[in-house]
């Protein structure tokens, strides 16, 4: 099984992707610099979380329009599985892959320590080595997490089964308290219309090794390989 | 030609960075302020004096890159 790590300009957590891809696939992903075109073939694509080109302008706005992100937009639409973490997130919806842009956090302070999350949707090639309404425990680490859609996009995204993971207490209650950054609908990451990419804030890549203080982010990686395997 | 472009959040979308400067303001006494909202702007050095032209170029500059029109919106000012 192949992966590529994209690599931007700003990005710091492209060794902590390869890891995990590694860990995972048992092999050793391919990094892939902004200003390629092409992209090897592979089975899954991670866009890690940093901070391209110094967040000017919007977080990931510069990036998306990286000559890269055309060959990646393409592979979107031939299904390949794409994973984008905090800036890629930011990445994503920037390029218009996934719907909705991601704010400042409603605190205004950078946010970074693990948080609880609920597994709302295990069917998805993402998901699915988690139990349904399972709790998980990510790092997060992030300025502007804080995800924004209109009320028709988010009621779609609902109605789609499209909101995969939300921000929650250890017990997996949903609510303004366990409302980490502002997100509507505490939502933490969703999907695209066909399922094959997923943007998220939280960081799965740093929790998995005991060292990381936890491995609930190996059932993530894990669920891409069994998904495409 | 010089093109100013002045990117704000839409309306209803929330600024918290807005908010922010709203309460510092009030800090300092300024207690007329009914409500801020923070945004960016861009002045572009551009060719040519065609403005209907460049107009819409700007405009697609914004739609593509300087605005993103999920949150935001725009204005474009030629001069």
């Amino acid at each position: 099984m192949k992966s590529a790590v994209i690599l931007f300009p700003g990005i710091n957590r492209e060794n902590d992707a390869i890891a995990a891809l590694k860990q995972a696939t048992g092999t050793q992903p391919t990094l892939v610099w902004h200003g390629e075109t092409e992209l090897p073939n592979v089975d899954i694509i991670m866009v890690p979380g940093g901070f391209s080109y110094g967040d000017y302008l919007r977080c990931g706005a510069m990036a998306a329009k990286s000559p890269i992100m055309r060959a990646v937009a393409d592979r979107a639409s031939q299904g390949v599985t794409i994973l984008g973490v905090c800036n890629g997130f930011q990445i994503l919806t920037e390029a218009g892959l996934l719907p909705g842009a991601l704010m400042r956090n409603a605190s205004l302070k950078f946010i970074c320590k693990n948080t609880h999350l609920k597994i709302e949707n295990t069917t998805t090639r993402f998901t699915n080595q988690y139990g349904k309404g399972d709790v998980v425990d990510y790092p997060v680490a992030h300025h502007d997490g804080n995800y924004f859609a209109d009320e028709d996009t988010l009621n779609r995204l609902e109605g789609e089964g499209r909101v995969v993971l939300r921000y929650c207490d250890a017990n997996g209650a949903v609510d303004t308290e366990t409302n980490l950054n502002g997100s509507q609908r505490n939502i933490a990451g969703i999907i695209n219309e066909a399922g094959n990419v997923l943007g998220m804030m939280p960081h799965p890549e740093n929790a998995i090794d005991p060292l990381h203080g936890g491995i609930d982010g190996r059932g993530l990686f894990k669920s891409m390989v069994e998904a495409v395997s | 030609m010089k093109a100013r472009v002045h990117v704000t959040l839409k309306n209803g979308v929330l600024d918290p960075q807005g908010k922010a400067v709203h309460h510092a303001l009030q800090g300092l006494g300024f207690d007329g302020v009914n409500d801020v909202r923070q945004g960016k702007f861009i002045e572009l050095e551009i060719d040519g004096t065609d403005t209907a032209k460049a107009k819409a170029e700007v405009t697609e500059m914004c739609e593509k890159l300087l605005a993103n029109t999920v949150i935001e919106d725009y204005t474009i000012e030629l001069a």
